[in-house]
Formats: C-alpha cells, structure tokens, sequence
C-alpha cells in the first residue's frame, strides 16, 4: 500500500520539479523559454481533451473551436472590452465553455465516429465566422494591435508582458489550478463514474447512470480547460489567427494525447512536449514538414498506439 | 435578380453535387469499414492532379477515364498495406492514420506540382457559353452536372444489381453474418475502398475545371462532405446524396443574400439537423 500510493506520487513530483525549473535548465539544452510555455499551455489542451478521450471514452476531433473560441475570447477582450490580463483570461474560457454547453445536448447522443465526425465539423462554424468576419476578427491575417498587459495583483503588479519567465509562471499557475481540479474530479465518484462509461457503457446505463448527462458534463468541463489553454495561447504569442480554430489543430491535440499515452494522466503533456519540439525543428530544418507531420501522425498510429507512457507501462508491469 | 438567383443556385448545385460525390465515397468506407477517411480530399486533389498530367498525352477525355482508376488503384494499395491493419481496433486510429495521409498527400502534391494554382483545360467546345441570357449556362458546367448524375446512377447500379454491390450493402448490415457465409471480407473491403476512392478521383477531375487545381483542394471539400453525410442521414447513402445537394443549393443561395455567410450556412443547417431530427434526413430510425 504504502509502496504503490509512493509510485504514484514519483511521476508527479518529477514532472512538477521538471516544470517548475524549466527557465533553469531549457536554455542549456538548446530550447528556449517561449518553447517551455508552448508546451505547457498546448500540454494542457490535450490534457483536457485527455479528460474527454481517454477517461470518458468519447473521440471528440473538434476540440481546436473551443482552443480558438478562448484564443479570440480573451484576444478580443483586450482589444475591444477592458487591457485586463485577468479578464481576458476569465472571458475567453467563458466564452469557450458556454459554446460547448450549447453544441453539447446536440452531439452526446452520439458515440464513435460519428461523435468525431459532428464534433469535427462544428469546429468549422467559428472557423469561418472568424474568417469572414474581418471587421472584428482580423480575418485570414489575424487580429493585431494588441498585447498582453502586466497583470495586476492589486498588492503587486506581475510584469509578464516583457518578462517571458513571469508569463511561464503565469501559465503554470493556470495549468496548476486545471489539472489540479481534473484530477480532483477524476478521483471523485463523478470521474469513477466516467471511467465506468468508457469500460462498459451498457453496464453503466444498467446501473441507473445518467450516460448522456455524465457526457455533456465530461465534454463541457473538458472544452473548458481547453479554452482556458486557447486563452493563454493568445496571450502567449500576443496575436491570434482562424488557424487557431481550425481542424487540423485538433487533429494535433488527438495525436498528442495519443503519443504521450491517452490512459495515463501525464501522458499528454509528454506528447505534447515531443510534438512542439518536433515541429519546431522540423519548421525550422525543411519547408515539407507537413509531410513529415503527417508520417509521424502515421508511425505512431503503428508503432505506438498505447503511447509512451502506456509502453513504459506495460514494460514495468511485465 | 432572377437570374443572380439562378446563377447561384446553379452554382451551388455544381458545388453540392461535387459535396455529394465526395460524400457518397465516404460514406461507403464509413458504412462498410467504420473509418473516416479524411485522406478522401488527398486522393480528390491527386485525381486532379493526375488529370492534369495526363492531359498533354492523353486529352480531356482520356484522363477523365484514366485518373479516377489510377487513384482507385492508390487506394487500394493504401487500404491493403495501411488501413486494412486497423480494422477492430479503436476508431481513433483510423482516424489519426488518414489524418496523417491527409498531411502526407496535401504536401506531397505541393511538392510535385508546387503550391501555386494550375490552369486546367477543358475542351474548348464545352466552355462557350450555350445561351447570351443565362450565360453562367456553360457546356461544362451541364456536362459537371450531368457526369455526377451518370456517376451517381452507376454506383447505385453497382450496389444494386452487382454481385460486389450487394455483398457490400450486406457487409454494412451485417459483416460477421457476410463473412460466415463465405464472403472474403478483405477482399470486401478493399473493394468497397477502391470503389470510394473512385468516386474522390472522378470528383477530382472533375472539380478542378470548376474551382481551380491547387493543393488544399481537397481539405476545403473535405468537412463540407462530413456534413452531407450528417445532414443526409448516416449509413444512408440515397441520404448522402441529397445532403450534398442540398447544402451546395443553400449555401449558393446564401452567396446571393449574406455572402460572409456562404461557408457557415451549411454548418447551421448541420445544427438544425441534428437538433430537429437527429438521425439525419432519411437515416434510419435508432441506428447510430
């Protein structure tokens, strides 16, 4: 008891030391500090999108829209409403969770493919409102002309618009605060109920679960955090464009998931880290490095299916 | 005004029948094998490309034959060596496999025949226009139109009336009974892929005297596909069909009206769908 409950502390640990040094050790290793909150904020989309794929059983495609909706939420609120980091912050994973509670009741009827299928396709929606819509949104180039302000504590004020360590850290509390709460439901009889739905649906509707309801709720508080990572990513790169929202970028999240390992908790946010280190070397090395993307989409499907974190697994266990 | 109107809903017509060639292919695939192919604009945009090519040998009329079996080839080279591995496992897979193929062909086209937009001939007899009043009444844009119906009633022949054709619509009912009953069921599904990818290649052909050969070709026909299947009804393919009709026609009459709208209409009326009748048009009751 006392030995399992200290293996499940080890891997926690480490990956908060790893996190939380990073502005120490990153530049050593050749990366730079943009690249660690990159990794971060996307870490944390598909980690919230691991809340909904591997805990709950349900393949959503379509997370990008509400990763975007939170991007443009939080952009658009410095640019037009209030210079509040906090609120654009608050706003933009508004913004994204309403949305999804909305498309909700319309899809978690559906299961498999076809879940995929409506969830991918109603990304497209805000795709091309944002597209089009180029009074407001900036269109195809993009909405400029605003940056990310020092966030004011009241007491002090956090200059994380120049100091891209105090944004790391920024980001990190958010991602704190996320996975904290995700893994807090997951312990709870609400996320052992979802967990209970992705092994055994029918069992589960025997049994007098609630499934659709259980999904919705699932699918809201996991497009959510996948706002909450949109917002930050706007902040991040002060600039926002419909790329953002588009459903190649969900595809992205998937694959993370998939790579670092969708049964484990951490395991997106390792996949994650290889995915944004991977691209960007390859962006950098070769202008067909969509193609390369695309094989790696690929290898992984063949050679790894259970994810790193799932093969560690597996060699630990035999 | 009238005739504005006309325009575009003959337009969108043209456009929703491209939709509905598209769809229907995915949705074979869908049905038969529970795989998504997003890969399905790739092989869309190579049988344009491949058209392209062959056009300076072989003409207009050649490749038009020639292209759409060519790329049923690929297809059934990438089922056999790809896909086939990930049948009865988790749908995700498949999903994230063609998705990476997807990436791998935009790219690969940009690569051979470079990112810009290509010139495409058709037969110069087919683009005069046939009347001065309605004059968006080219030969090509009939022959569009009257090639997707031909292509639409032969699949529908082969499904009907062919030995393949029935096994396929009884494998999507049934496949394990199918398979019991002798069927090679890999050889079923090859088949049924090849079929589907056809159909991209024939619509690739043809969309390209339409909107232009460039390499994101196939990922902007792509998601308008999905929702003609969601919209038709799934595992409907009489459904598919007028799901693609229909959303090219509304959204070529939204061109006239709200033109910011023209992409985004469609998507609306997916929510209206699925929120009025979710089961699609004419999907059949309490299947999916």
């Amino acid at each position: 008891m006392a030995v399992s409950e200290l293996n499940k502390r080890i891997p926690t640990t480490l990956v908060w030391l790893l996190l939380l040094t990073m502005p120490y050790w990153l530049p050593k290793v050749g990366g730079y500090v943009e690249l660690g909150t990159q990794v971060v904020v996307l870490g944390l989309a598909a980690m919230s999108l691991n809340f909904l794929l591997g805990y709950t059983g349900v393949l959503s495609f379509g997370h990008a829209a509400y990763f975007g909706l939170g991007a443009y939420g939080a952009a658009m609120t410095i640019r037009y409403l209030v210079p509040s980091t906090g609120l654009s912050l608050i706003v933009g994973t508004l913004v994204g969770t309403i949305a999804a509670a909305i498309i909700g009741p319309m899809i978690v009827h559906l299961r498999g493919v076809y879940f995929a299928m409506v969830t991918i396709a109603f990304g497209q929606v805000f795709y091309f409102i944002a597209f089009r819509w180029s009074s407001v949104t900036g269109g195809d180039d993009g909405l400029t002309g605003w940056t990310r302000l020092p966030l004011d504590l009241g007491l002090v004020t956090v200059d994380i618009q120049n100091n891209p360590i105090a944004f790391l850290y920024l980001a990190l509390a958010m991602f704190a605060l996320a996975v904290g709460v995700m893994a807090w439901l997951l312990r709870s009889p609400f996320g052992r109920t979802l967990i209970a739905i992705r092994e055994n649906e029918r069992r589960a509707r025997f049994l007098g679960v609630p499934v659709d309801q259980h999904i919705w709720i699932s699918w809201i508080i996991s497009c959510c955090f996948v706002s909450l990572a949109g917002a930050l990513y706007a902040l991040l790169n002060n600039f926002v464009d419909p790329r953002a929202l588009y459903w190649t970028q969900s595809g992205d999240f998937v694959i993370m998931a998939v790579l670092g390992g969708m049964r484990s908790f951490w395991g997106p946010l390792i996949g994650a880290a290889i995915y944004v280190v991977l691209r960007d070397y390859l962006s950098s090395l070769t202008e067909n490095w969509m193609s390369f993307i695309g094989l790696f989409f690929v290898l992984v499907v063949l050679f790894f299916p259970r994810g790193i974190l799932g093969m560690v697994r597996r060699k630990v266990l035999s | 005004m009238t005739q504005l109107i006309l325009f575009n809903v003959f337009n969108g017509l043209i456009v929703g029948a491209f939709y509905a060639l598209m769809a229907l292919g995915l949705s074979l695939i869908l049905n038969l094998s529970g795989v998504i192919n997003f890969a399905h604009g790739g092989f869309l945009a190579i049988g344009g490309y491949l058209a392209f090519t062959m056009i300076p040998y072989v003409g207009f009329w050649g490749a038009l034959a020639l292209a759409p079996i060519l790329t049923a080839f690929l297809g059934l080279i990438v089922e056999r060596v790809l896909i086939r591995r990930l049948y009865g496992r988790d749908p995700l897979y498949s999903l994230l496999l063609t998705f990476g193929l997807a990436f791998m062909i935009e790219d690969g086209t940009r690569f051979i025949w470079g990112a810009q937009s290509l010139p495409f001939q058709v037969p110069g007899w087919l683009v005069t226009p046939l009347s001065s009043e309605y004059f968006f009444l080219t030969g090509y844009r009939l022959f569009m139109v009257l090639a997707v119906a031909v292509a639409v009633t032969g699949l529908f022949l082969i499904l009907s009336r062919t030995r393949l054709g029935i096994r396929i619509r009884a494998g999507t009912l049934d496949l394990e009974t199918v398979s019991v009953l002798g069927v090679n069921v890999r050889v079923l599904r090859n088949m049924n892929f090849g079929l589907g990818i056809y159909l991209a290649g024939l619509a690739g052909v043809l969309a390209v005297g339409q909107l232009g050969l460039q390499p994101t070709i196939g990922a902007s026909l792509i998601m308008p596909s999905f929702v003609a299947i969601i919209v038709g009804g799934l595992g409907s393919l009489p459904g598919t069909l007028l799901g693609g009709l229909l959303i090219g026609v509304a959204s070529g009459i939204t061109t006239v009206f709200f033109p910011s709208a023209t992409e985004a209409v469609i998507y609306v009326m997916m929510a209206v769908v699925l929120l009025v009748r979710p089961r699609g048009l004419l999907g059949e009751e309490g299947r999916f």
